[in-house]
């Protein structure tokens, strides 16, 4: 298996697998609530919606020739992937909610409870539940095993990792029969989102026309130069709140008590005051 | 005629999301490297300083966005 191929399962799998833990919490609250056989109906109908979805698209997707085929599609990608680090990238600096997936299964459950009563058989609230979230976390799966599977002419390999997630990830519910709340979601997310966009812009940039120093190996300075700019991005994002969190907590101080200290003492009065301002308002701001 | 414009939207949702200046620039990128592979030139250093570029401004807007809220 080469270096692409090797990034192409671990992209498709790590990108399945959180999206199958998020599906799997909100069929497991609507079918513990509700109704299973309605609940696994939805998920079974949104499975072959996905599959007729990769089988159609698939084909079409690998019979364009391979320049238009990855300028288009390392756009997409790259485009994507740009989504999915930015949002994990707000999440790691504390700036955006990061997902819980307990809490996600309460807001669930009551929506199920608070739906009315149940008729006996089969419940529409339920499939519909299922089939919605299947299908919408689902349909992010599909796009990357078709992007990183047509670019690389491996749609099989592609659709195979993402059935090993999926399939893991049923069987990590069935065994804990509660929603997989331990699953390092967001960490996931980010080194989907700096492969999706490493995998995006190399492939991009090739369809446009360009030669890569080292062809696939320039991938190895790629991916790392991306999780660094990142992980530097999430460095300065968090000191930025910090200090402006700093520099929101000083007007809190009473008036009353910074009174009497810049009476008695002037000059020592005003150094709390600078201590607290942050170093530079630009990098606040960065 | 209704159906086909929420089609196109949720599609641009689903693949542009909420930073279309992010997209915009990607394709820009991707036509200056084309343009410059096209004439001979070496095109390989235009994506990964504008990606990283985008990203950072990208993540600015949302920062200074998300400051004003709270």
């Amino acid at each position: 298996m080469s270096g692409a191929e090797i990034g192409l399962v671990l992209s498709v799998f790590l990108a399945c697998a959180v999206e199958a833990v998020e599906a799997l919490t909100i069929v497991l609250a609507v079918g513990a609530t509700r109704s299973w056989s309605s609940a696994l109906s939805g998920v079974g109908a949104a499975t072959l919606a996905l599959a007729a979805i990769v089988a159609a698209l698939g084909p079409t997707l690998t019979s364009l020739p391979i320049g238009v085929l990855r300028v288009i599609v390392g756009g997409l990608l790259l485009i994507f992937g740009l989504q999915w680090l930015r949002k994990a990238i707000l999440r790691a600096a504390g700036l955006k909610a990061r997902h819980d997936e307990l809490q996600t299964y309460a807001q669930e459950t009551e929506a199920a409870r608070a739906a009315g009563a149940m008729h006996s058989g089969f419940d529409g609230y339920a499939f519909a539940i299922s089939f919605k979230g299947v299908l919408l976390e689902g349909l992010e799966v599909a796009f990357i095993v078709l992007t990183f599977g047509a670019n690389q002419q491996r749609v099989g390999l592609a659709a195979a990792a993402a059935a090993l997630a999926v399939l893991l990830v049923i069987a990590g519910g069935a065994a804990a029969r509660a929603p997989l709340a331990r699953v390092p979601e967001n960490t996931m997310k980010f080194a989907v989102g700096v492969m999706l966009s490493s995998f995006g812009m190399f492939w991009g940039a090739e369809g446009a026309g360009a030669s890569w120093p080292g062809g696939d190996g320039a991938l190895l300075a790629i991916i790392p130069g991306i999780l660094m700019a990142a992980l530097a991005l999430v460095w300065t994002l968090r000191r930025a709140t910090r200090w402006a969190a700093g520099e929101r907590a000083v007007p809190a101080v009473p008036a009353v008590a910074r009174e009497p200290v810049v009476l008695a003492e002037p000059a020592m009065a005003a150094e709390p005051a600078m201590a607290a301002e942050p170093p530079g308002q630009a990098a606040a701001d960065a | 005629m209704i159906r086909l414009k929420g089609f196109f939207t949720g599609v641009w949702e689903f693949v542009v999301g909420d930073d279309w200046r992010s997209a915009l620039g990607v394709v820009l990128a991707l036509a200056l490297t084309a343009l410059l592979a096209d004439a001979g030139l070496s095109a390989w250093w235009v994506m990964p300083p504008v990606v990283i570029g985008l990203l950072a401004l990208s993540i600015r807007r949302a920062a200074k966005g998300a400051s004003h809220r709270g």
